[in-house]
């Protein structure tokens, strides 16, 4: 049962699935506290991977999650686009040229990707960003592969404390990105980009789950 | 410009006809300048295209880099991916500046022959509240003149950036005075904010070694009605 290229190709394309389906629903966050842009600016660069990935054919984890930053880069137009671009750029590095994934590589590239949007966004815990999310979700995996766990309990750790982390997002005044010109009035609102990195979790984890 | 390529100027918006704008207004300042919008979607929608932005850079740069500038918070992070991507990210520099008042500055630096540092350092100085006086006075005794301005808009943007212009790159600080307010003849901006219309008397104080000088462009360029 291995964690290869072909496997993360399917994660990811099934999270497009999911993107897709939520579309409305992102876009209707970030209508209530942002530009409304989210939802589809998330689904057009999550199917441009799809469209992409059958002719690039990326041999290996690492080359799949570069050609999904690159795609991202390119297609998704509002910050969503540098920031998982960003992100999936610095865990492609962190994942290198391994052929296979391991729970210590998932958490590596998890890290790695948080990195990338906090070095990006300048966002720091409780600003009511996507870091709300990511951040407990890399804590979550590192505990899970701590306490041994595989690739698929390690993404189900992830994808449980990013929900979580998203939650969390609704009573806070926002203080990066677009929603922090309405101030108080952002308060009471889920935060649309910890929404979408919490969907974005939870496909990887049941994609994994479900090899 | 003193011959040879000077500092392109990439403006990055969310909108395309923003970003469009912006360059209009500022070529407007500085007709030689190589200066390039980046704006909106390729569908024509809002938001910021990372290859747009690199293909910008391209464009802008002539050998002596690019001073970048954008509107709103996520312009930055793709201008920031864009520049790092460069085989040469520090040919770019990205100024945090207001867009509008930076972009006319920068350009007037440009067109001055400013170096890519100092092109930049003056669109982040755009936004900045202006430095008190400094403490170290420019050698020589000041020489002042007063002029009617006597060409069809007065101190309107091209007159003011004209002015910038002409003194650029002297050793001489002077100051334009127009009734109680006054303004450094570098800054454009200040030149413009005057608001001396056609008929009025502006007074043009000149410190350091080549003040004489910087009187006499300004004269010219006073007497020629700055080529209207």
């Amino acid at each position: 049962m291995g964690c290869d290229a072909s496997a993360v190709i399917r994660a990811v394309c099934a999270a497009a699935e999911v993107i897709a389906e939520h579309r409305d629903e992102l876009v209707e966050l970030d209508r209530v506290i942002g530009d409304g842009d989210h939802g589809e600016n998330m689904r057009r660069g999550f199917q441009a991977f799809v469209a992409a990935v059958d002719s690039a054919h990326p041999a290996t984890p690492g080359a799949v999650v570069k050609l999904l930053a690159t795609t991202l880069i390119s297609t998704v137009g509002g910050a969503a686009g540098p920031l998982y671009g960003t992100a999936c750029l610095r865990a492609a590095t962190a994942l290198g040229a391994e052929e296979e994934l391991t729970p210590a590589l998932v958490v590596a590239a998890l890290r790695a990707g948080l990195q990338g949007v906090v070095a990006r966004g300048k966002a720091v815990l409780g600003d009511k960003t996507m870091v709300d999310a990511i951040s407990p979700a890399v804590d979550a995996a590192q505990r899970a592969l701590d306490a041994g766990a595989d690739v698929a309990g390690v993404l189900a750790a992830a994808a449980d404390a990013a929900e979580k982390g998203a939650e969390s997002t609704i009573p806070l005044v926002a203080r990066k990105g677009r929603a922090s010109y309405l101030g108080e009035r952002s308060a009471q609102h889920l935060d649309p980009g910890a929404r979408s990195s919490s969907l974005l979790l939870r496909a990887f984890a049941d994609a994994a789950a479900s090899r | 410009m003193n011959g040879g390529a000077g500092v392109g100027i990439v403006i990055v918006s969310h909108s395309a006809q923003l970003a469009q704008g912006v360059v209009e207004l500022a070529a407007q300042m500085a007709p030689e300048v190589v200066i390039v919008a980046a704006g909106g979607l390729s569908d024509g929608s809002l938001g910021t295209d990372f290859d747009l932005v690199l293909g910008a850079l391209h464009e802008a740069d002539q050998g002596a880099g690019v001073v970048l500038l954008y509107d709103l918070g996520s312009a930055v992070m793709t201008a920031e991916l864009a520049v790092e991507s460069l085989d040469d990210p520090d040919m770019v520099r990205i100024a945090a500046a207001p867009l509008v008042e930076g972009a006319v500055v920068a350009a007037v630096a440009a067109q001055g022959g400013a170096d890519l540092v100092e092109v930049h350092r003056q669109a982040e100085a755009a936004g900045a509240t202006p430095e008190p006086s400094p403490q170290e006075e420019p050698a020589g005794a000041p020489v002042q003149a007063d002029f009617v301005l006597t060409n069809g808009v007065g101190l309107h943007a091209r007159p003011a950036a004209q002015l910038a212009r002409a003194i650029a790159g002297l050793d001489a600080e002077v100051t334009v005075r127009h009734g109680p307010a006054s303004a450094s003849a570098a800054s454009v901006l200040g030149l413009l904010e005057l608001a001396a219309r056609a008929g009025d008397t502006i007074t043009v104080s000149a410190r350091g070694t080549q003040a004489a000088q910087a009187i006499e462009r300004i004269s010219t360029l006073v007497e020629t009605n700055f080529g209207e």
